[in-house]
């Protein structure tokens, strides 16, 4: 395993096509920079983000996830993200049960505009996880 | 070939033969990415038939690459990476449809906004990670199935929301194009705040000399329906087919049969502060006229403060007057809605900025607008509150609420240049008064505003740079500003008769609610986001709902009205074509997996599933794709087009490799 110091974590972030997806855009746009932690998969809806593929990102590798979507109220399919709110909850619960440190879990609310909260959300959560470490799921030589 | 061809076409293609295209973007993001590294990476991965570097993908030559490499290796699915697909996915789809492949078959990748341009001194990670993210797109593109977009009839009527400056200009265009425009309005009269101001810059043409006219004009458009006093209650629908719920407030007369004669108002026995049009200055009946120029010239009764007395009934010739109406709701359908919903004033009370609230003698800028102004409830004397005596030194405090980490951080725009009107009308009716200017920085760009504050020092006003420190009142109300003049670093205490905070714009309360009812995006600042900064500016990421004036951000007159007319073009587009695309997303129920739990129906927000016959329905005009049902269901059987758990679990074991 490469050096602790040199370490750099894989976070799996799930982008809402309608608000946090623009937010990691405006970010760019901004040019505010970040570590090269996080590999955005863009959905059309956080209500869209399935379980299972948080489960998926944590048996392949990932060091976190990030569940992301519009702010409560703000959402493009009306409620979708309140939908995701109780899946969140119940992954919460999940990540115990897998031997998870809840620190490697992390829902936030970013809208299209919000590209400087999108880069320090991603610096946080990068800073936490390289105190943590590489997570235990992650099987053995994958990076 | 027609598009259902084209589907069996690429679904019958054996295997899947993938092209990618590294954008450099010029040195956006060749400057970071080493392009070449990433494209011959991807050329590695399975079911990858070519990969390349082009220097700008989305210009006349790149599509021309990517058509060229098409038809050369017999390329089934294309992979672009470079920008965000917010603005460039359409372009690209296009792009590889004319060369004969679905366009849903075209993989976008975001090397810029999420690679290069945040990892701009991390050169190796970032190449790194655009190989992750391209891996990601090219097991992906591999799982993806041709699509067909569906096209939609347009109604062809626009709703605009809003009437002011900005929304008459909007309506008025849309109208002479031949089309209905439903124009609502929340307060019982059009106009707006424009119609509140006294004189308006670079010219200091009377404000409600040039609106009236206009507002007549609506009002006498036969395709406009002006439906005031009105709120939006509830939109549904998509492009071409709103369905919208318009809440008419009761307003006790009857627009039909009332002439606006005043004879009610001079018997209503109540009087209220004119909170609505004159700032609080003035009273106003319960039953009242909103204001001289007001289109429609009809009375309404303001029923919080109304004793019933009735009054008003009997001195109604035309007998229009009914104490009981109540609020009643119209449905329409529209195939475009443009929010032209505006702003307020920044309130400086709460925080008492400058001792706004505090001391009489402190005044917004819009107060002053509504004293000075000759149909005014001074008619146009200026008097100070405390003592009503005419100020003759008057100073202007400029961004309050403006450029201020404590309340905004935006610049408002227009309180320079409407400072230095206010000044120069105060200055031409008592050239005796002296006046002062405590600013930051001015502001006055666009044509002849840069003259209009050169004839503002030229006619004796003061400009003191600086943004004063405090502010207190004296025995016999004066105010004392003190203010550091950053030119000369001397510390001044200002004696002031009226102190005047320009005050800046704020997203006003109904534009809030609107934004929420429509989805339309929010920007840092609180008011309405465009789809694009610079070539979409007054379009939303949602089709057929279009922003205006300064429901978008704080602007003035001119800016106001060219926005109007520009929503009135880009609307009309719909209107005139008469069909509108919409996304070829939806969800499909594998019948065979299926347990007809019916969860599914429950998730859904639009009523687009249904239990029928023992099968869920999908009734693919209310679906809009957002995927959410499909996660309720226990057995898979709900999918969403082009986000297949198969096409996602394809990005996410993708984003990690084995090292050797």
């Amino acid at each position: 395993m490469a050096d602790r110091k040199e370490w750099e974590p894989k976070i799996v972030a799930f982008c809402c096509n309608w608000c946090s997806y623009g937010g990691a855009d405006t970010a760019g746009m901004g040019r505010f920079q970040q570590p090269a932690s996080v590999r955005v998969v863009r959905v059309m809806c956080s209500g869209r983000i399935d379980p299972l593929h948080v489960f998926n990102a944590f048996l392949e590798g990932a060091d976190a996830v990030l569940v992301t979507g519009c702010h409560l109220g703000d959402c493009h399919y009306v409620n979708g993200n309140y939908k995701t709110e109780v899946r969140y909850q119940f992954l919460e619960e999940l990540m115990i049960e897998m031997g998870l440190e809840p620190e490697r879990l992390h829902l936030s609310w970013i809208s299209a505009s919000e590209g400087e909260k999108f880069a320090s959300f991603v610096n946080k959560v990068t800073t936490e996880v390289k105190k943590l470490g590489p997570s235990p799921l992650k099987p053995e030589g994958v990076n | 070939m027609d598009q259902e061809e084209i589907i069996k076409d690429t679904k019958d293609a054996d295997e899947p033969r993938i092209g990618v295209f590294i954008c450099e973007c010029g040195v956006n993001i060749g400057g970071v990415v080493n392009c070449q590294d990433v494209a011959d990476y991807a050329g590695t991965l399975p079911n990858v038939v070519s990969s390349a570097v082009n220097k700008y993908a989305c210009s006349d030559s790149g599509q021309s690459e990517i058509k060229k490499a098409i038809e050369e290796n017999d390329l089934n699915r294309i992979l672009v990476a470079a920008c965000t697909p917010k603005t460039h996915e359409p372009i690209f789809r296009a792009c590889v449809e004319e060369a004969g492949i679905n366009p849903y078959l075209f993989e976008f990748v975001n090397i810029r906004e999420h690679c290069s341009w945040i990892h701009m001194k991390e050169q190796e990670k970032a190449t790194k990670k655009a190989q992750d993210l391209v891996r990601m797109g090219v097991f992906r593109s591999a799982q993806l199935d041709p699509l067909q977009s569906n096209e939609v009839p347009v109604t062809d009527k626009a709703l605009v929301i809003g009437a002011g400056v900005a929304g008459m200009q909007t309506a008025l265009d849309i109208a002479d194009m031949g089309y209905k425009v439903y124009l609502v309005e929340k307060n019982p009269s059009i106009g707006g705040k424009m119609a509140q101001l006294d004189k308006t810059f670079p010219t200091n043409d009377c404000s409600i000399c040039i609106l009236g006219p206009k507002m007549v004009e609506v009002a006498r458009n036969k395709n406009i329906e002006l439906m005031t006093y009105s709120e939006i209650d509830e939109v549904d629908g998509y492009v071409g087919n709103f369905n919208v719920k318009v809440r008419h407030k009761a307003r006790h007369v009857d627009l039909g049969t009332c002439t606006g004669c005043g004879l009610c108002v001079d018997k209503c026995p109540v009087e209220v502060p004119n909170v609505e049009f004159n700032e609080g200055i003035g009273t106003r009946k319960a039953i009242y006229v909103p204001f001289p120029q007001a289109v429609p010239l009809r009375a309404v009764v303001d029923r919080s403060v109304c004793i019933d007395c009735g009054a008003c009934v009997k001195a109604c010739n035309s007998k229009s007057i009914d104490l009981d109406q109540e609020d009643s709701i119209s449905e329409i359908e529209v195939g475009v809605i443009v929010v032209t919903a505006g702003f307020d004033v920044y309130d400086p009370e709460p925080t008492n900025d400058y001792g706004y609230g505090l001391y009489d003698n402190v005044i917004t800028g819009m107060e002053l607008e509504r004293l000075i102004n000759a149909s005014g409830p001074t008619m146009g004397k200026l008097v100070r509150p405390s003592d009503v005596k005419t100020p003759k030194r008057v100073g202007f405090i400029q961004c309050v609420g403006s450029r201020d980490k404590k309340s905004n951080r935006y610049c408002s725009s227009f309180c320079c240049m409407y400072a230095l009107k206010d000044a120069q009308l105060i200055k031409e009716k008592y050239p005796d008064s002296e006046v002062y200017i405590m600013y930051m920085d001015l502001r006055t760009p666009f044509r002849n505003y840069e003259e209009f504050y050169d004839r503002a020092r030229d006619m004796g006003i003061k400009f003191i740079r600086g943004k004063p420190g405090s502010v207190t009142e004296k025995d016999n109300g004066d105010m004392v500003v003190r203010v550091e003049d950053t030119l000369t670093t001397e510390v001044i205490d200002l004696d002031l008769d009226l102190l005047v905070l320009s005050v800046g714009a704020v997203s006003s309360e109904s534009n809030e609610r609107i934004r929420q009812i429509l989805k339309v995006s929010r920007a840092a600042d609180g008011f309405m986001m465009e789809a694009h900064p610079k070539l979409k500016p007054v379009d939303t990421t949602l089709d057929g709902i279009f922003i205006g004036g300064v429901s978008q951000g704080p602007k003035d007159i001119p800016y106001s009205v060219s926005q109007g007319s520009a929503c009135a073009a880009r609307a009309t587009r719909y209107l005139s074509q008469g069909k509108a695309i919409t996304e070829g997303i939806t969800v499909d129920v594998n019948d065979d997996l299926c347990v007809r739990c019916g969860m599914c129906i429950t998730m859904c927000p639009f009523q687009a599933l249904s239990l029928e016959d023992d099968k869920v329905n999908v009734i693919k005009a209310l679906c809009k794709g957002c995927g959410t049902c499909s996660v309720a269901c226990p057995t898979s059987a709900l999918e969403q087009s082009h986000f297949k758990n198969d096409q996602l679990l394809a990005q996410v074991r993708n984003v990690f490799t084995f090292e050797e």
